[in-house]
């Protein structure tokens, strides 16, 4: 249990009739990287979102380090978490987006210091320190000052991802973080999240780029229909799959 | 071949400018030259005309009985306001949170004032004093009375009660045109909901509030000469019509009034302009001249791909 960093078993969400997710076990070890692979509207996303809770899950248990996410469970009963409990546990799961989320009105060194100073409630000195390292990190130390309207989609996402990291979580979720890219500025961010993963996250990717899969994955998990298809190694999914909806879906990718 | 050489780039030297002549419009000056002319006539018209009362105009302008009713109207205008405003977010808020009590608050709210005329509202708080002469809190007693004559408190308080349900709206449709993704990055920086509306919805909606509240502020300074339906006279309308009734003019007086809420609203209408302006910050790819410096500084000289835009041009 320990060991692991992502636990889940037998998650299941569900929109109504609309069954997205229908029992996915995944675990995740501390210190891996993990890479869920899927055609659209396979559930990827949606499993990505339940592991921070920003989607409830309505059937099975998903652990992060060993809290159950979104319930607290006594005697077999489960309990609704309170929010201000719900935001305790985000805080220690960073994200990244899509469509980057950065903060417009704010500049991209206020974007990182945001939630240090006004979640773990940091001083601004420490905070701003350590934003500069992580700016510096992603090599985006001389737009500190800049709106993040005034910076390419892949410098945009790099802040994001600098923002994520100064929370200083125990595990980042990757939302198809480079599919908005302009394909020249994919492998900027691309690097950056290698380099993270070398740093020894534990890091829980959503992604169309096989390249970054076959690389730095660990695990890859191939989703379609709401449900795990294939799983184990890169070699193992990627270059030998076994089932023949892993090998369609990756014939059809080139 | 030689077509070949026709192509782009085929030619070295520089094409000239383009010299047009402009496109004309006649019709505009013929237009404007009409309206000069009737808007002079009804000049002169006006000025020769006695019934105008020049002279009383002039003398009671800058008067200090006018001046302080002026004065009055704006303290009117900003305290009720300022209740509109902060209430209208409450509301607004209540309306947006997963609180059905609070929504239903916030409904029922909405429906009683914004579903009455704010004269009869008026007119209403005025008589409240007939209604409730003292709270019985069974401990203690507290009298109302001097609180419920006090007529410029009842102006503010039926005034601003009445714009916190129209300011809600308003609040609302800010909140909602901020994007859903800047709540969740919120939410899973582990910000909880208030964090969340306080630091990043808020701030990001008063570009889209900011607008229209000019517009309530503009409209409240000319509801309050409705509040002489409480009975409050002290401001500049029922302050000018007093005076126009002891005088037997009441067109010069209205005049004068009328100078004074146009100057105060164009006053008002500049200080928006400021307000605007600063809640634009990053929304636009102008850089100020900090962040030039910045650029400039870590890439030796401006990059390329940095449109510098002349200060003049920011006036638009």
């Amino acid at each position: 249990m320990s060991q692991l960093m992502i636990d889940a078993q037998q998650v299941c969400k569900n929109y109504g009739r609309l069954e997205v997710l229908k029992g996915i076990d995944l675990q995740v070890p501390k210190g891996t990287v993990t890479c869920l692979i899927g055609p659209s509207g396979s559930g990827k996303s949606t499993m990505l979102r339940c592991v921070n809770h920003l989607e409830k899950v309505n059937a099975g248990r998903l652990y992060v380090d060993g809290d159950l996410i979104g319930y607290r469970e006594r005697d077999g009963v489960l309990y609704e978490i309170s929010e201000k409990d719900a935001a305790k546990q985000r805080s220690d799961i960073g994200m990244v987006f899509q469509n980057f989320n950065l903060f417009p009105h704010r500049t991209v060194i206020e974007n990182i210091i945001e939630a240090p100073i006004h979640v773990k409630k940091q001083p601004e000195s420490k905070a701003r320190a350590r934003a500069m390292e992580l700016l510096e990190q992603v090599g985006l130390a001389h737009k500190a000052d800049a709106y993040p309207v005034q910076l390419s989609g892949g410098q945009q996402q790099r802040v994001a991802i600098a923002r994520a990291v100064a929370m200083e979580p125990k595990l980042m979720l990757f939302d198809e973080p480079t599919s908005a890219l302009d394909p020249e500025l994919v492998g900027e961010v691309l690097r950056v999240m290698k380099q993270l993963a070398d740093d020894g996250m534990t890091m829980l990717v959503v992604t169309h780029e096989m390249g970054f899969a076959h690389e730095v994955a660990d695990q890859v998990v191939f989703m379609a229909d709401g449900v795990v298809v294939e799983a184990g190694t890169p070699e193992q999914v990627l270059d030998n799959p076994k089932e023949q909806r892993t090998k369609d879906f990756l014939s059809s990718l080139l | 071949m030689s077509d070949l050489n026709q192509g782009p780039g085929a030619s070295t030297a520089q094409p000239k400018p383009i010299e047009a002549k402009p496109l004309r419009h006649p019709g505009r000056w013929v237009a404007a030259a009409i309206i000069v002319a009737l808007l002079a006539w009804f000049i002169i018209s006006a000025l020769n005309n006695e019934a105008y009362g020049w002279d009383t105009y002039r003398s009671y302008l800058f008067d200090t009985r006018i001046a302080t009713a002026a004065l009055h109207t704006i303290a009117l205008t900003l305290l009720s306001m300022i209740l509109g405003v902060v209430l209208g977010a409450i509301l607004a808020v209540m309306r947006m949170s997963g609180n059905p009590v609070m929504q239903g608050v916030a409904w029922l709210y909405l429906w009683i004032f914004r579903g009455t005329p704010i004269y009869v509202q008026l007119v209403f708080w005025g008589l409240l004093g007939s209604l409730y002469q003292s709270i019985n809190l069974g401990f203690a007693e507290i009298d109302l009375q001097s609180l419920l004559s006090n007529m410029f408190l009842l102006a503010v308080i039926g005034l601003g009660l009445n714009e916190a349900a129209y300011m809600a709206e308003i609040v609302r449709s800010g909140i909602q045109a901020v994007p859903e993704g800047q709540m969740e990055a919120s939410k899973a920086l582990g910000m909880n909901w208030s964090m969340t509306m306080r630091r990043t919805i808020l701030p990001q909606a008063m570009r889209i509030i900011i607008p229209p509240t000019g517009n309530e502020l503009i409209s409240m300074l000319k509801t309050t000469s409705l509040v002489v339906a409480i009975p409050y006279s002290l401001e500049l309308y029922g302050r000018s019509m007093d005076i126009a009734y002891s005088l037997f003019e009441p067109v010069p007086m209205l005049l004068v009034a009328a100078s004074w809420y146009l100057v105060i609203t164009s006053i008002l209408m500049v200080g928006q302009y400021y307000l605007e302006k600063h809640f634009e910050k990053g929304s636009t790819r102008t850089l100020t001249a900090r962040q030039l410096a910045a650029l400039a500084d870590a890439e030796g000289a401006i990059p390329g791909n940095v449109t510098v835009v002349p200060e003049t041009s920011k006036e638009n």
